[in-house]
């Protein structure tokens, strides 16, 4: 049980929390025009007469919108609905200019489903998945240019969007953190949202109330808008969860209404009452006709789609030994997923798993780089680990040569050659070198034989140090210990 | 289903258009006439009826994935009644 | 030389061909008629210099033997439509000054077929009205008006009485609930609103996105025929455009009527309506059966529900379409200290009456609680009045019906300014085939005794526009309609 409870003066309480996330679907043109969807063009450089909400402009949709939000649903577990119908939301705001937004309302195209997470505390559950409908995104308002004015950029307006709704299944922030981390990499895999909460590619709207434990009552919730990363998601709904619960305790009603969250206090404020919410008299779009998908197009998605993060980890574990959480470490995003295969296949999966989780991610690290600008090709990771289970060379070497790889990016094949890093496997170059050790060092070898069987260590050092690390380890030591009895 | 003057006020602003206050009632009448009018539907029986949204039997096209539209921010702002560095203006917003 | 503008296009196209005058002179022929027609009010934009120099361009095609299907026509432009660096209006306070950066799909086809504009024509504002008195340019007035001026009709009102004042060789109207029809039997002139999806809606300012169709206004059948084969086809920018082919219209003239089946609805024969009106429905029904027609009796027993329903229908549709108007981005802002005064002063200022009310009333039956009282009512109203068509086409081919239950009536007729439900009753034989999206041809059957031009109209089946045709050339042979004017 992950829930968050919060102790109060009358009773315990628990959070009921639902999200609705907006992601910017990837495409290359708008929803409903042939605009760039490019971030960070010139001012209203990306806007046609359509987004502009000219006299006369129709819009037109876009298939691979369609595509990706279908590709989304699948990949959310969800039905995906072959008859959806586009309405209008109506409600003047700057930022919208056609004077309502053209959304999916009665009918949407992804119906329901279910996202798996994984908690700390090693359990998993289930979070469902209430709809995913398609729309336009809004344009932006700056308001930091003039004094008195409001400026408009219209180049975000009609990007396409997919909003998912979940039930209201969270039951702490902890689950919401973690749910929107596993629905960040099922978007990122699946190629259809870059997933950027703090560019605003990916928003999110919670709707928190909380109840006594143990009763089933749905109390007025309070809507916390675009909060823009999943640290302050979960401060938000901690702090919103908290002054409902005080406000309840001291005999205090809550009343339905929309917050926003300051995430300079982390606190939420005040931002409209039920009272005043918008009447959005949805209705059909008459410009648009109902979307009737064929099987072919859904069938053609489905055999494209990638394998997701949930099959893969699974398929880590089962079919090359990884342990549960090196697989979902590796498949938590999906270039270090492809890495990984890459550099495992043909050869030692765990070991592969290692080198990657330990001195390759290292590097990236120390040297602030991504996968893609990695020196180290997966190629070369993968013969890295074979010069070492095929005892080629030995672990010591192993290190040695993959700093060299790292500053050089060749071919540890051809370091290995090139520098003579061959391990010593002829057992008489070996027993010749032990034999070294042995007569130059009398008295060891007497205190060994009276029991000081630590020694050994000192013994090999010494012949690895003889053989400059070439020799094989293994070897070294079971001559060792036949030769000093 | 009558109207009263509160709604014809809450219509108007949904509407976003003004009326004079003295134009309430007869607004009101009106609006009251025509509703009362529009609501001879009732008598038609529509049960298991489902709602006609399109008269057109198509289906919907999609429109391939490609830019073909905008560059055009001068054409765009042309008709703009406040324009300043490329944006539009309108009165400050205050969230 | 004979007076050029008294030519049919049909006509004009031969003569140009045979060189017996020049497109220029054409121009010149009606620019004249245009001075001496400005009573009638019907241009709200004359642009006579620009068609000056499409006719030079026409006529060096036509003297290389080249040139499009409408090679060197001068027409008039409703003010509906989006002309490109010519200002359109909608005959909207709020739109003065406004000028498209774009060109509307149908005006640019008819550009492309080589016909000339000679200027924009006056409409009922934002094409919501049925008399042209809600234009924000005043009143047309009807070519056929004595003492006291009388209504052109509308919403295309200046396109109806430009081609009956012959100030064009034919004009564009469009038709939401009978705009091109009634207007048209008013003026004693014909015009077609073809099948919804036949012309691309792409650039024509919006009134009710569901019923909205362009069509053609012209001295004739034939000529109606000609410019709809110029009008009509596929639009990628249009979602509601019908991807179906355009045949030549203008073939099926002359051809045979005998065994068709005119239907005569008898629920169309209202109460009290106009003696003179019932007689010339019988003549023209004589005149079909005379050709070897066969008359059948049909019902459409949802008849009588297609005026409320089309005043839901349309005024919600209304009601967001004209949400774009808010004064931010083109047309009409009176400012305001906060962004919703500015709306709201703009948008009072700017729009008329008629449109507001219309605007109000839509906003009301889409409003929350009322939805499904209203406006899903309507559309399944709708759908039982498109019903009633297929049923009555399963036992004739076309409908026979008078375009309107009156004849033009005086400019700022009292009963009709004072209730708005008297003007709206006008529409009662056009609204129903609005609703079921039909093709529909009004053309002149006499005159009443007023001396004041009549209308018939001919219903055809979804894009069956051959029907109308043939059936309407049959009936223009005998009725032989000379104006009076």
């Amino acid at each position: 049980m992950t829930a968050m409870i919060l102790k109060g003066k009358t009773c315990d309480w628990e959070l009921i929390c639902g999200l609705e996330i907006h992601c910017q679907i990837i495409s290359k043109s708008k929803i409903f025009s042939g605009a760039s969807t490019h971030y960070g063009s010139d001012v209203n450089e990306n806007v046609s007469f359509v987004d502009a909400g000219m006299p006369g402009m129709l819009p037109t949709l876009n298939e691979e919108c369609v595509r990706q939000a279908i590709k989304t649903g699948i990949g959310l577990n969800a039905k995906v609905n072959k008859h959806s119908v586009f309405s209008r939301k109506n409600y003047f705001y700057a930022d919208l200019p056609q004077g309502y937004q053209i959304t999916q309302f009665e009918y949407p195209l992804i119906g329901e489903g279910f996202v798996k997470i994984n908690l700390e505390d090693g359990s998993n559950k289930s979070i469902g998945i209430e709809r995913i409908h398609i729309e336009q995104d809004t344009g932006k308002s700056i308001h930091d240019i003039s004094p008195t004015k409001t400026f408009l950029d219209f180049n975000r307006a009609g990007v396409g969007l997919m909003e998912i709704v979940t039930k209201p299944d969270f039951r702490s922030s902890e689950e919401v953190g973690a749910f929107l981390r596993k629905l960040r990499t099922i978007v990122r895999y699946l190629g259809t949202c870059d997933g950027n909460m703090d560019e605003g590619s990916m928003r999110c709207d919670a709707s928190v109330s909380v109840r006594p434990v143990g009763s089933s009552e749905l109390r007025p919730r309070a809507e916390i808008k675009n909060v823009n990363s999943v640290k302050f998601v979960m401060q938000a709904i901690e702090f919103e969860a908290k002054r409902q619960v005080d406000i309840y305790e001291n005999g205090g009603e809550i009343e339905q209404q929309t917050r926003l969250f300051d995430q300079t206090i982390g606190e939420t404020r005040f931002m409209r009452s039920k009272e005043f919410a918008h009447d959005y008299r949805y209705f059909p779009d008459p410009d648009l006709l109902p979307l009737d998908l064929e099987d072919e197009f859904i069938e053609k998605i489905k055999n494209e789609m990638v394998e997701l993060p949930d099959v893969k980890q699974e398929r880590f574990v089962e079919e090359m030994g990884l342990t549960p959480y090196d697989a979902s470490v590796l498949t938590e995003d999906r270039e270090t997923a492809e890495w990984f295969e890459k550099a495992a296949r043909g050869h030692d999966a765990k070991k592969v798993a290692n080198w990657m989780m330990g001195d390759f991610f290292a590097l990236l690290n120390e040297k602030k780089i991504s996968l893609a600008e990695s020196p180290i090709t997966p190629d070369n990771l993968g013969k890295l680990v074979e010069l070492v289970t095929s005892n080629v060379i030995n672990g010591k070497t192993a290190k040695d040569v993959f700093a060299i790889m790292a500053e050089t990016g060749d071919n540890p094949e051809k370091i290995v050659e090139e520098r003579g890093l061959k391990q010593v496997t002829d057992t008489g170059a070996i027993e010749k070198i032990i034999d070294e050790i042995i007569g130059s060092n009398p008295d060891n070898v007497t205190a060994y034989k009276g029991g000081k069987v630590n020694l050994m260590g000192w013994f090999v050092g010494q012949v690895m140090k003889a053989s400059q690390g070439k020799a094989n380890p293994a070897m070294v030591n079971k001559l060792l210990k036949d030769k000093l009895g | 289903m009558s109207i009263d003057a509160e709604t014809v006020k809450k219509v108007a602003f949904l509407s976003r258009l003004k009326i004079e206050d003295d134009k309430i009632e007869t607004t009101k009448d009106e609006f009251n006439k025509i509703i009362k009018w529009v609501e001879q539907l009732n008598e038609a029986n529509t049960d298991g009826v489902v709602p006609l949204v399109s008269v057109n039997d198509c289906q919907l096209q999609m429109r391939k994935d490609e830019v073909t539209d905008g560059n055009k921010a001068e054409q765009v702002l042309a008709n703009a009644p406040m324009k300043e560095y490329g944006y539009f203006g309108v009165p400050k917003v205050v969230e | 030389m004979t007076d050029l503008t008294k030519l049919t296009i049909a006509e004009a196209k031969k003569c140009l061909k045979n060189k017996d005058f020049t497109a220029s002179e054409l121009v010149s022929a009606y620019a004249q008629k245009m001075n001496e027609g400005r009573k009638y009010n019907a241009y709200v934009c004359e642009t006579v210099e620009k068609a000056l120099e499409q006719a030079k361009i026409s006529q060096s095609k036509i003297e290389k033997g080249e040139g499009g299907n409408l090679e060197g026509i001068p027409l008039g432009i409703k003010d509906l439509f989006c002309t490109k660096g010519i200002a359109t209006t909608a005959c909207s306070d709020f739109l003065k000054g406004f000028v498209p950066p774009y060109e509307s799909t149908v005006t640019s086809k008819l550009l492309s077929a080589g016909a000339s504009f000679l200027g924009k024509l006056n409409l009922d504002e934002f094409a919501m009205g049925g008399s042209n008195e809600t234009s924000a340019f005043g009143p047309v007035v009807n070519p056929y008006s004595k003492d006291i001026p009388l209504v052109a009709g509308g919403s295309s009102g200046g396109s109806a009485a430009a081609v009956a004042a012959e100030m064009c060789a034919g004009a564009t109207g469009t038709d939401t609930g009978g705009s091109i029809r009634q207007p048209s039997a008013y003026c004693g002139i014909t015009g077609i609103k073809p099948t919804y999806g036949r012309c691309s809606r792409y650039g024509i300012i919006a009134f009710a996105s569901s019923l909205d169709q362009a069509g053609p206004i012209a001295k004739d059948v034939r000529d109606c025929a000609i410019m709809l084969n110029s009008m009509a086809g596929y639009d990628a920018k249009d979602s509601t455009s019908a991807k179906i082919d355009v045949p030549d219209f203008e073939k099926f003239l002359g051809e045979d009527i005998r065994g068709m089946k005119i239907g005569i609805p008898k629920e169309y024969r209202v109460d009290g309506l106009d003696k003179e009106i019932v007689a010339y429905w019988d003549k023209a029904a004589e005149i079909l059966k005379s050709r070897g027609a066969e008359i059948v009796e049909v019902s459409l027993p949802h008849t009588k529900y297609a005026l409320a329903t089309y005043y839901i229908i349309a005024p919600a549709e209304a009601s967001a379409n004209l949400a774009r108007y808010d004064g931010l981005r083109f047309g009409n802002r009176v400012e305001g200290s906060t962004l919703d005064e500015m709306y709201i002063n703009s948008r009072t200022a700017g729009f008329g009456k008629e449109v507001k009310r219309r605007i109000m009333v839509g906003t009301y039956v889409l409003s929350a609680g009322y939805y499904d009282a209203y406006y899903v009512k309507a559309q399944k109203v709708r759908r039982l009045i498109r019903d009633d068509f297929i049923n009555a086409f399963e036992s004739c081919d076309v409908i026979l019906t008078p375009t309107s239950p009156v004849a033009a009536f005086p400019i700022g007729d009292k009963s009709m300014q004072e209730n708005p439900i008297t003007m709206w009753l006008n529409d009662v034989f056009t609204v129903s085939v609005s609703l079921a999206g039909l093709p529909a041809m009004s053309l002149p059957i006499g005159l009443n005794t007023s001396g004041l031009p009549l209308g018939m109209q001919i219903i055809g089946k979804a894009f069956d526009e051959r029907s109308v045709f043939k059936a309407a050339y049959a009936l223009e042979k005998d009725v032989m309609f000379k104006g009076a004017k």
